[in-house]
């Protein structure tokens, strides 16, 4: 046989030689012919113009010209519908041949063709061949019902043949119910919901007794579908694992991996205290060792798996740490996968093996392994106390080698041992600073940067090291940056008297010199924290860290489940749900474990759902980079040691709000005792501040000429920001309050050359604590030199910190191709509610009450309108006149005012005709504003 | 399921595509070359995912052949089943290369037809595939319906390895203890792991449907007969192999003809065997391993530029066995510049293509030692990494099971035919192998 020739034909007019061959009389001729075009047609020629004359030759006894023509049909039916009727009359024919074979061909054939108008034709032929006398036919018939309802489920439905399929999980034919089962579990994703599948103790029994006679891969299709079986209790549980377990010694490995599926999932509901249990527990062991001697490909799915297994019941596999020592020869991926495994069995007991052999790979070629090898041993000090010591001198010996990856991986881990035994193995520091030198990777140098100051206090150069990485601060990765700012205040805390300029210096680069918000707010946050006061930000900046946790790298307890339930499959592969890369419906349903049997004799123990209510799941550290860590992330550490050490400055922030820092800020000084009494004489913190755009002033320019008494005045829109900071997006806008939502209107406009999307906002922290209500409802991309107008709601529920000016609002947008910020100033009118009408009596009470520090006088010229219009323009503006006397040929009108924070402000206004004059116990920025009004 | 599954030559052009399922495209051909087989940076992973299409693949010589799929399959059994192929594919036309593969191509379409539909796998027991898939074509037109119906009751059926109607005149058959010995020694001479990977292969020419069962010195067996449990401690005094008299097995799989559940329970194998060869079993054991050679090492840097090596091996089995085809592979570093060598048995030559010493004896009786010295000559580098020394490597052949596993009986029942088990002709050999055997230097 020389039918590589068929690949070689290049030349041209070759379609149109074939066509003529294909028209041959003579069979040899023909099947020749076909046998080029399937050729042609491999290698990715189209060949579809042939379609008649191949569809032509169909009509052949030649069972192998027949399967030939059929491939091709099936690949190009789709690109040819017409034409591909013209193939129906044959197969209906095939489906009524004698040969059994032919039959089960056919109609094998026909389901591959996704031809709306050929699918009609196959209903009648599949009916028959479910229900062919041949297993044969029968078999292939029950695929077929998965192809049809692929290309139409809802042809399948109304043709019954799901309850057809459904009875072949009875037949006498192993093969046939494995081939059924398998087609409904396909058809049963596709509908999470419909109780196709539906699994009851017979059915559960058939498929077992099939599990015993079909073939390897009918027995595979059968456990995965049993595992996403329920028993009712634990004994049926049980019944179903003796039944399962011989599968273990299979010599199919896939065999094995489902059986170890259904074993693990229904294991969740024995008791643990069942003598059965234990067994089975034995009898797991074995089977997953004997995997890893199958071909490396298998071993890898393997180890992925055991990986899962050893996290969810470790016990399984505690004594096998041997089998997972890597062979010289073993292929890469395996031997990372082996390395994992050994770090989550290492135990006191066979740390020192497993040391031992650490170090050996430490000195491999490979640069990811030897790096993961270090790694590991550090894993392994911070996992078993006992053998730390070792583990750091193992290290420090890896460190003399001078090969720079290892030097620096192994710097890594020993800051992480440092965390886990403070005060233990500092004399190692020294060694450590000699290579500072040769780290080139930002998480080595962030590490060592975090060690140095964390211990500057014994390093007596620590100062000199810090300053020659703040050279090329800006080169810096962020996380290096990061560590920087905080080692050096560390220092400055430790040694204050050397390092003073260092530390502005530092300061200076985070909070002037930086784009990164992150490195600016925390340099803002040392900043204020070390001139308010040193002695809390010692306190903060140096509090006890706590240890870190033991296991690191463990797989999320809710993902372990579902991932458990996946063994065996690419879910368990990439450690990731199935809807993280399956594509539509399929797979998007949620597996679970079944709930974990009570230790007694209630099995329905109120923590279902939960694995193992007993053993806390340990504390797992999400890997860096994870964003909320980020940005609480004082430290290098893991975040969720960290996140205790920064709740004391957050708390700080708070407190200087609403405590002692108002007291400063109110424009008059001490509190005194009045401070308490009245609702008015709340130091309402909006002193100080100087001009603020938008005030009362604005208010009355409102009703100006259309005397719209109701409705708050609206600034027009200001730009915020110029296109030519921002890449091309100008944003301009004000803010306005409707039916008592505060809004920020927007208008996006795309100066640049290429389309906006993405778009997102965030507002710093503010003093009325003002934030987006919801996301930025930008829905289309913005193209170039469009304009889009949005509203903003916003709530007041935000976090409160106070800013200078205090109606400043400092915004974040991002889009696609950037972060910007830019801030504005909003209108105090703008946090003036609804219900600020303050009772007469109430405030005649407060008004006599308000201590002459907090009353401030305003005038407010060229105003010319009467005390009427003025009082209820202000109403608009929710500024409520109480009341209204005439002294002396002066209106005189008493207003209230309530602030979202709930602070009051009362007001008492003189209308001159001609000369307006306003006094108010408070806000002297709304009158500075009246005043400049028209 | 398998959406998909090509074949490619060692430059990345399809050889054979099959594509099973709608959500697969001709574009997932090419992604595969691209990302994986003229990948710049080896591919680090069998499975791999591009474009939420995951591939997973397998190398044969040249050819790789890769599966597609868009689904969450079981992987497990994707790889069974290309390895199933590649079995398949060498039981048709023996070697997987290119040039089989182009000639073949019309055949490997029919086979994927057959042996998978819609992305399953179907049965793909080459012994039932050869009675109809057979390249001869229109011979399925000779078949009389009992022989057509003949065969899909053996592709579907519960002993679907086998057919009815086999006669031989002679009945005989053919045991293989296989084993290999697996050895990871420290640098002192401390085992740091071993284990014999086993595998029984039998070829039986019988007639009939036989029904067989297979006894081996299964530890658990014997105990429950009470037999060997007084003789365990006195085995272990002997050498080389005959001794013990039973050994613990770890773990073993089977093949699909053995009713696993009747060895789940009893612990016997019974089955019906497929006709010619196949592998009934596999099995693992870890205690009490005979480790027919030891190495022991001695490398001694002198200066920079220079290296000492002196390997000593010491065969520890039966004076009255041979080994054979003995090889010892003594790694140099990259920047050996010469060396020379010294043995007192065999031949030892330096590769250099290999960055090894090669030493090889063809025959070596138990209970003997042997040994090379060499001196390595180094050219200075001022690479500041030191050499890995990677270990010590071994191969050898012995007659004997390492495991110590003995094949007490292989019983044939044949109640339809008129022979018995005396009547069958019963060959029995063990062979063991070195399989990783390495010692750290």
């Amino acid at each position: 046989m020389t039918d590589s020739k068929y690949f070689t034909t290049t030349k041209k007019g070759e379609i149109f030689e074939l066509k003529a061959e294909l028209n041959s009389d003579k069979k040899e001729k023909k099947k020749e012919a076909v046998k080029k075009v399937i050729a042609s047609m491999t290698v990715g020629k189209d060949v579809s113009a042939l379609f008649p004359d191949v569809v032509n030759c169909m009509q052949t006894d030649n069972l192998e010209l027949k399967k030939l023509v059929y491939l091709y049909l099936m690949n190009y039916a789709k690109s040819q519908p017409d034409m591909a009727i013209m193939a129906v009359n044959t197969f209906v024919k095939d489906c009524e041949d004698l040969n059994p074979l032919i039959r089960a061909l056919a109609v094998r054939t026909m389901g591959c063709i996704r031809v709306d108008k050929i699918t009609e034709y196959l209903c009648e032929p599949l009916r028959k061949c479910l229900k062919d006398e041949d297993p044969y036919v029968r078999k292939t018939a029950a695929v077929c019902v998965a192809k049809l309802h692929d290309i139409n489920a809802q042809l399948v439905e109304d043709q019954g043949f799901l309850d057809t399929l459904k009875d072949l999980i009875s037949d006498s034919n192993p093969m046939v119910v494995a081939n059924a089962v398998a087609a409904l579990s396909e058809i049963a994703e596709s509908h999470p919901n419909s109780n196709l599948l539906d699994l009851n103790p017979q059915t559960i029994n058939k498929l077992l007794t099939a599990l015993n006679e079909c073939t390897e891969w009918g027995q595979i299709f059968i456990l995965d579908c049993l595992a996403s079986y329920l028993p009712r209790d634990d004994r049926e549980s049980q019944s179903i694992c003796e039944r399962v377990t011989p599968r273990l010694s299979h010599a199919n490995s896939a065999v094995v991996l489902s059986a170890v599926k259904v074993l693990m999932k229904f294991m969740e509901m024995l008791p643990k205290d069942l003598d059965y249990y234990g067994t089975l527990l034995k009898k797991l062991a074995p089977p997953l060792v004997t995997l890893l001697s199958a071909e490396p490909e298998l071993q890898y799915v393997a180890l992925r798996n055991i990986n899962l297994i050893v996290q969810k019941r470790p016990e399984i596999l505690k004594h096998e740490m041997k089998v997972f020592f890597v062979k010289y020869n073993d292929p890469i991926y395996v031997k990372l996968e082996k390395l994992d495994i050994m770090i989550r069995l290492a135990s006191q007991a066979n740390i020192a093996q497993v040391l031992a052999e650490l170090k050996e790979y430490a000195t491999e070629v490979d640069v990811d392994f030897v790096r993961k090898a270090v790694r590991a041993i550090g894993r392994c000090a911070i996992k078993v106390e006992q053998s730390a010591e070792r583990c750091v001198s193992t290290l420090l010996d890896l460190i003399q080698t001078k090969v720079n990856y290892v030097v620096q991986e192994a710097i890594v881990v020993i800051k992480d041992i440092f965390r886990k035994y403070p005060n233990k193995y500092e004399s190692v520091i020294a060694t450590l600073c000699e290579n500072l030198d040769s780290l080139d990777e930002p998480e080595a140098r962030a590490a060592m940067i975090w060690i140095v100051g964390e211990y500057a206090e014994r390093i007596d150069n620590a100062d000199e090291l810090l300053e020659s990485f703040l050279e090329g601060f800006h080169d810096e990765s962020t996380q290096v940056q990061l560590q920087l700012l905080t080692a050096i205040v560390k220092l400055f805390l430790k040694k204050p008297t050397e390092t003073q300029e260092l530390v502005q210096q530092v300061l200076s680069l985070a909070t002037q010199d930086s784009d990164n918000p992150d490195l600016r707010d925390r340099g803002y946050i040392y900043w204020r924290l070390l001139s308010t006061d040193p002695v809390a930000a010692k306190e903060v900046v140096l509090a006890e860290k706590p240890l870190i946790s033991e296991e690191t790298d463990l797989i999320e307890p809710t993902l372990l489940e579902e991932l458990i339930c996946h063994i065996g499959t690419l879910a368990s592969v990439y450690h990731k749900p199935p809807s993280a890369f399956v594509e539509g419906s399929r797979g998007v349903q949620h597996k679970r474990l079944p709930p974990r049997a009570g230790s007694g004799e209630s099995t329905e123990s109120p923590d279902v759902g939960q694995s193992g209510p007993s053993e806390a799941p340990p504390a797992v550290i999400p890997s860096q980079g994870d964003l909320l860590g980020d940005l609480l992330n004082l430290d290098l550490a893991p975040p969720t040691a960290t996140v205790p050490s920064v709740q004391p400055s957050m708390q700080m922030g708070a407190m200087d709000l609403l405590g002692g820092g108002l007291d400063s800020l109110v424009c008059s000084s001490p509190m005194g005792a009045g401070l308490g009494a009245a609702p008015a004489a709340m130091p309402a913190s909006l002193g100080g501040a100087p001009a603020v755009g938008g005030g009362l002033g604005d208010l009355f320019d409102l009703g100006g000429g259309v005397g719209m008494p109701t409705g708050s005045y609206v600034a027009p829109k200001t730009v915020w920001l110029l296109a030519m900071k921002a890449k091309g997006l100008e944003i301009s806008g004000t803010f306005a309050r409707r039916g008592g939502i505060i809004q920020m209107d927007l208008s996006l406009t795309n100066k640049a050359m290429s389309v906006m999307t993405d778009f997102a906002i965030q507002f710093n922290r503010n003093s009325f604590g003002l934030a987006p209500a919801g996301p930025l409802q930008v829905l289309t991309p913005l193209s170039p030199n469009q304009t889009i107008d949005v509203s903003l709601p916003l709530s007041t529920s935000g976090p409160v910190m106070k800013m200078e000016p205090l109606n400043n609002l400092q915004v974040a947008v991002k889009n696609n191709i950037d972060v910007f910020y830019f801030s504005c100033q909003y209108p105090l009118s703008l946090l003036f509610v609804e219900d600020g009408k303050m009772d007469r009596q109430v405030f005649l009470a407060t008004w006599k009450d308000i201590p002459n520090d907090n009353e401030a006088q305003f005038q407010i010229k060229d105003i010319h309108l009467n005390s009427d219009v003025a009082s209820n323009k202000l109403q608009g503006s929710n500024i409520f006149t109480i009341a209204k006397r005439t002294v002396e040929g002066q209106d005189m009108l008493y207003q209230s005012v309530k602030l979202t924070n709930g602070i009051w402000v009362l007001a008492e206004m003189r209308i001159q005709t001609g000369n307006p004059n306003y006094t108010c116990t408070e806000p002297r920025i709304v009158y500075a504003n009246l005043l400049h009004s028209q | 399921m398998i959406g998909g599954l090509f074949i490619y030559n060692h430059k990345g052009e399809v050889l054979i595509s099959r594509v099973y399922r709608d959500d697969i495209g001709r574009n997932a051909v090419d992604a595969f070359r691209v990302n994986v087989i003229h990948a710049r940076q080896q591919v680090r992973s069998p499975v791999t995912n591009f474009a939420r299409t995951s591939f997973f693949h397998v190398k044969r010589s040249n050819i790789w052949l890769a599966a597609v799929t868009k689904q969450n399959v079981n992987a497990a059994m994707v790889f069974e089943f290309l390895y199933k192929m590649c079995d398949v594919m060498t039981a048709y036309f023996s070697k997987i290369s290119e040039e089989n593969i182009k000639n073949n191509f019309v055949l490997i379409y029919e086979l994927l037809d057959e042996i998978l539909d819609f992305g399953y796998p179907q049965n793909s027991e080459t012994g039932a595939l050869k009675t109809f898939i057979t390249q001869q074509g229109i011979k399925s037109q000779h078949h009389t319906k009992e022989e057509q119906s003949q065969i899909t009751s053996q592709v579907t059926g519960q002993i679907g390895w086998r057919r009815e109607g086999i006669k031989y005149r002679r009945n005989e058959l053919f045991l293989d203890v296989l084993e290999s010995v697996n050895l990871l020694m420290s640098p002192q001479g401390q085992v740091l792991s071993a284990h014999v990977s086993g595998r029984v292969v039998m070829k039986s020419y019988l007639s009939g449907m036989p029904e067989c069962k297979f006894g081996m010195n299964d530890k658990i067996v014997i105990d429950k007969q009470g037999k060997g449990g007084t003789t365990d401690d006195s085995g272990k005094s002997e050498l080389g192999g005959s001794g013990k008299q039973s050994i613990a097995i770890d773990d073993c799989t089977f093949h699909q003809c053995v009713r696993l559940s009747k060895f789940d329970s009893e612990r016997s194998i019974s089955f019906i065997p497929p006709d010619g060869e196949y592998e009934l079993m596999r099995y693992r054991t870890t205690k009490d391993i005979i480790l027919p050679f030891r190495v022991i090492p001695l490398v001694r840097e002198v200066g920079r530029t220079k290296l000492e090596v002196k390997v000593v091996i010491k065969s520890n089995f039966k004076p009255s066995l041979l080994a054979q085809k003995i090889e010892v592979r003594i790694p140099t570093p990259l920047n050996t510049s010469g060396v020379q060598v010294i043995c007192m048995k065999g031949k030892a030559k330096y590769k250099a293509s290999e960055n090894a010493i090669v030493w090889k004896i063809k025959r070596m009786a138990g209970m003997k030692e042997s040994q090379i010295s060499a001196e390595i000559e180094l050219l200075p580098t001022n690479d500041k990494k030191k050499w890995a020394r990677p270990p010590i490597s071994m191969n050898f052949e012995v007659p004997f099971a390492p495991s110590g596993l003995k094949v007490r009986y292989l019983k044939v029942f044949e109640p339809k035919l008129n022979y018995s088990d005396h009547d069958v002709i019963k060959w029995v050999r063990y062979i063991g192998r070195s399989g990783i055997y390495e010692t750290r230097c």
